[in-house]
């Protein structure tokens, strides 16, 4: 180990709690925020994405998900072509001509998201003014938003952090009499919503809503007394703009595996004074399920080493998931970008002496994984195939952003997603 | 600026890297922003390659905009030339560094590596994919063949006596549409007409592979659209000619064949004689009679399009109602073979305006690409995929080949399982209402769709239909759902474009069997 410390600089890692981390900085074997579209379009049943880029940006959006998706998307991308380059005016001109198509083709979309892209941003493209001009061009059918999707600004998850930001200014202000409210912030699953929905209610939280909501006519309203709670530990601009309008944050680790749910929940409950006996009765079949429901998993998983590559900020809380209600061992976790503040109540329940890396090279990250041969790779798909070719196993990432694994009826499923390689790798003969 | 909801080729970078990934000892070093590196997956996913493409991104950010790009960018290069060692590297940029004008070539020339550096220019804002991909192969095959050439108005010297003739393989690609065993199978019918392979390119060579293409007499060229430029600039600088044939189908291999004996300077009669497949017996037995006059739409690569449609034709007794390719770059090919089949060429890259095609046409089977089967299962029309773009179904476990006489049959059997099995065919128009067996089942040995074929309704008729004033009566209106649904679409519209050609505006179950008989043929 001390050969492999010496290589990579990890030495110089002190644990968690003084929260040094190894900083890298070169190649990223990651996505740009412009793949979020692909849950986010789903997500909003009547919202439109149309990327402003180039053909890249097209062919990145259809390749992300590793297939194609087979059905009528409700995301386009209006690729800029030689002609565009040659004059802004022009570009603008060809914006509302393509906006204007589409709209004629999909009349069903209330809201329409305009996405910048690195080639936007680059020739300076001002997608704000442009959804400005076209707002009003199609009011009051259809609300033309904007945000920027691309890799020089966004990894990954950040996309729907740009997305949900860019939403915060048009939620209706609440009134000041009404009572407190609770927003959960960040893309669930269907089904997870409805389940926390269940269990707010339970505990006597009525007034909670989600962001994003399904439809965009059902925005949530914001105002002073409005408390939000992050779903996802990737918003931070987004929740900035929740400030602006006034809401406060209530600080938890996130609502992964059977610990974080509770966390998650409690703050809430807290918050809104639920008496801690009604908070245990509440959520104690669902966490003894819950709990239960892992133990099989806990044999198949305790003690095996696992190594994150940086994917979705998801990794902080998913490694304290895996190392507390697991007993794995965290050899990396490294994350595309580290906001202490929101994750400070995760970093704390990390063990002592995690290596974290935030940021990436990814063939230096290579060379360290490779030393390390943990059991368990968490790895993007780019990286997955020839790492099982090496011999190592690996975990898809993009299947935890994709997967419903939140709460405490998803934990087990969270933690059969890291056993099921395992698992595999022994069972096959040749 | 162009609406596009999916697109046929990806960006010309994509070409480039399907070229160095293909290849061995090469490295891509591309100037590109954080995000780009999703392209890896096409190559590790959907062609599951066990090791990751030779590429290095430089991964640029919003904040080095306003800082060093081009010193990034150097150092990028600096530190994947000491990792990988390559023999030769290819350096470039991807759309977004295109605009910010760092120059690759300079800055790599500036570090005096000591290997073959081939920089590219591939116009991300004018040109896709295959085009890229063409252009890398030719210039990396100047680069490393290029001194090695004779001066120019040189003699070729005649085959030594005895020789073997000799050609090189040129096209095949990583993520290629049976690239792989397309190879195989062609490497092993020119073996057997006893001609020696020298170069196998870009797929499988390195770059001193490369520096010996000028040994070999001649060219076998398997997708113009990657090798045709290379294969042009090795005609002219070392006089070899190249092959024109696509060897795909019976009668195209036949005369691929005779094209490479020609060029060998040898006897084809032997191995013509050995060229034997199942498919050219299937397609005359009997039970292949109801293939006849099948209306086939096909789109893909202009390659595979043009060699689609002569199958079709020639060989499994179809009708190409529809003919067309998104390469514009090969439109004069298509529109040639378009004449042919007596259809207008459909040239385009637009999704959509492929789908209102084929929405229009009402194919009996589609022949296209992944795009095609996408549009296919929207509307319930059987289809087979024969092109690029690919999917991760695309690389299937077994040998499939595309091209040669195994080529052929899985041709055959690949077109055919989709449709209906003939009799089948028949029984479903005879009884049309059982509960069991009915026209809004899949054909049997397809299975049955879960949602019981809902997914087989075909949509609603274009704009101009609804626009117009026709009228169905209902009894009319039943009368076509006795149609199996495989026709109904296409009875529905004859019907309607019968009726308004003689303005009559109530179709009556008289005029939709003055139709039929309008348009039965």
């Amino acid at each position: 180990m001390n050969a492999l410390a010496s290589l990579t600089g990890l030495d110089k890692v002190q644990p968690c709690d003084d929260q040094a981390v190894l900083r890298e900085r070169g190649q990223r074997e990651v996505f740009c925020g412009l793949t979020g579209i692909v849950w986010l379009h789903r997500k909003i049943q009547d919202a439109f994405f149309l990327v402003v880029g180039s053909r890249t940006c097209a062919h990145l959006i259809q390749s992300a998900a590793g297939v194609m998706i087979f059905a009528e998307p409700r995301f386009a991308t209006a690729i800029i072509d030689e002609r565009d380059l040659a004059g802004l005016a022009n570009a603008n001109d060809e914006l509302d001509k393509v906006v204007t198509t589409m709209f004629e083709r999909r009349p069903d979309i209330k809201l329409l998201f305009l996405v910048g892209s690195c080639p936007s941003e680059v020739i300076k493209l001002d997608l704000s003014r442009a959804a400005v001009r076209l707002s009003e061009k199609f009011a009051p059918r259809v609300r033309v938003l904007s945000y920027s999707g691309s890799g020089i600004e966004t990894t990954f998850t950040q996309g729907e952090d740009a997305c949900l930001a860019a939403l915060v200014p048009t939620l209706p202000q609440a009134k000041t009499a009404e009572a407190p409210s609770l927003m959960i912030v960040g893309a669930l699953a269907d089904v997870v919503e409805d389940q926390f929905k269940r269990l707010f209610a339970a505990l006597g939280l009525d007034n909670v809503h989600f962001l994003p909501p399904r439809s965009s006519t059902a925005l949530p309203p914001i105002g002073p007394n409005t408390k939000y709670l992050l779903a996802q530990p990737f918003l931070a601009d987004t929740a900035r703009a929740l400030e602006q309008r006034g809401a406060t944050r209530i600080a938890a680790p996130f609502p992964l595996g059977i610990e974080g749910t509770t966390l998650w929940l409690k703050a809430a409950a807290s918050a809104w004074g639920v008496d801690p006996a009604r908070f245990e009765a509440v959520t104690e079949a669902a966490r003894e399920r819950g709990t239960h429901a892992l133990t099989r998993y806990r044999s198949e998983l305790s003690g095996r080493r696992i190594f994150f590559f940086p994917d979705s900020q998801l990794e902080i809380p998913l490694a304290r998931f895996l190392a507390r209600e697991l007993d794995m061992q965290l050899v990396e976790v490294g994350t595309p970008y580290l906001h202490r503040q929101h994750l400070s109540e995760e970093l704390a329940l990390l063990p002592q002496g995690t290596s974290l890396s935030e940021g990436q090279d990814v063939d230096r990250q290579l060379d360290r994984c490779r030393a390390a041969a943990p059991d368990l790779v968490v790895c993007g798909l780019g990286l997955a195939n020839p790492l099982e070719a090496e011999g190592l196993t690996t975990k898809w990432a993009i299947e935890l952003v994709f997967t419903p694994i939140q709460g405490y009826e998803q934990a087990a499923d969270l933690a059969e997603l890291f056993a099921r390689p395992l698992v595999r790798r022994n069972r096959l003969v040749i | 600026m162009k609406l596009t909801v999916w697109t046929y080729e990806g960006p010309p970078h994509i070409g480039a890297m399907r070229i160095a990934t293909a290849m061995e000892g090469v490295h891509y070093v591309l100037h590109a922003p954080q995000g780009d590196t999703y392209a890896d997956l096409l190559f590790t996913m959907i062609e599951r390659r066990q090791k990751r493409p030779p590429v290095t991104y430089s991964t640029f950010q919003a904040r080095d905009l306003g800082g060093d790009t081009a010193g990034l960018f150097k150092t990028t290069v600096r530190n994947a030339y000491e990792r990988f060692k390559p023999q030769a590297l290819l350096v470039g940029a991807s759309c977004t560094a295109e605009l910010i004008q760092d120059d690759p070539a300079g800055l790599t020339r500036g570090l005096d590596l000591p290997i073959p550096v081939v920089p590219l220019e591939l116009g991300a804002y004018q040109h896709k994919e295959n085009w890229g991909g063409a252009e890398t192969f030719y210039q990396l095959v100047r680069t490393l063949a290029g001194p090695k050439a004779p001066r120019p108005g040189t003699q070729r010297p005649p085959r030594s006596e005895g020789a073997r003739p000799l050609c090189n393989i040129i096209g095949p690609t990583a993520l290629g549409f049976r690239h792989r065993d397309d190879v195989e199978e062609i490497t092993r019918l020119i073996k057997s007409m006893g001609i020696d392979v020298n170069v196998v390119a870009p797929m499988g060579a390195s770059p001193a592979d490369l520096r010996r293409l000028g040994d070999a007499d001649f060219n076998v060229v398997l997708y113009p659209e990657i090798a045709g430029v290379a294969a042009s600039w090795l005609q002219r600088t070392f006089g070899q000619p190249a092959t024109k044939t696509i060897p795909i189908g019976v009668s195209a291999t036949r005369s691929f064949v005779e094209e490479v004996a020609g060029l060998a300077g040898i006897d084809p009669t032997a191995a013509l004689s050995d060229l034997s497949t199942r498919s050219a017996w299937y397609t005359r037995s009997v039970d292949s009679t109801y293939l006849t006059n099948k209306r086939v739409f096909v789109f893909g690569d202009a390659t595979h399009a043009v060699a689609a449609a002569r199958v079709a034709a020639e060989e499994l007794g179809f009708n190409v109602v529809g003919l067309g390719t998104y390469s514009r770059e090969f439109g004069r090919e298509i529109r040639e073979a378009a004449k042919i089949y007596n259809v207008e060429a459909l040239i385009s890259d637009d999704y959509l305006e492929v789908e209102a095609a084929i929405l229009a046409l009402q194919p009996d089977l589609v022949l296209g690409t992944q795009m095609e089967r996408h549009i296919s299962k929207r509307l319930g029309i059987p289809c087979a995929v024969i092109s690029a773009p690919v999917h991760v179904q695309d690389f299937p476990a077994r040998y499939s080949p595309q091209m040669g006489v195994e080529g052929a049959n899985v041709i055959f059997d690949t077109w055919v399982h989709p449709l209906m099995m003939g009799l089948e065919e028949h029984l479903l128009s005879m009884f049309r209402d059982d509960f069991e067996f009915n026209d809004a089942t899949a054909p049997s040995h397809l299975g049955i769709p879960k949602d019981g074929g809902a997914d087989r309704k075909v949509p609603a008729p274009t704009a101009a239909a609804q626009q117009s004033s026709i009228v169905w009566a209902p009894d009319a209106e039943t009368e076509l759902h006795k149609i199996p649904f495989f026709v109904r679409g296409r009875a529905r519209r004859n019907t309607e474009s019968f009726a308004r050609e003689r303005n009559v505006p109530l179709i009556t179950v008289e005029t939709l069997y003055d139709a039929k008989a309008h348009f039965s043929r």
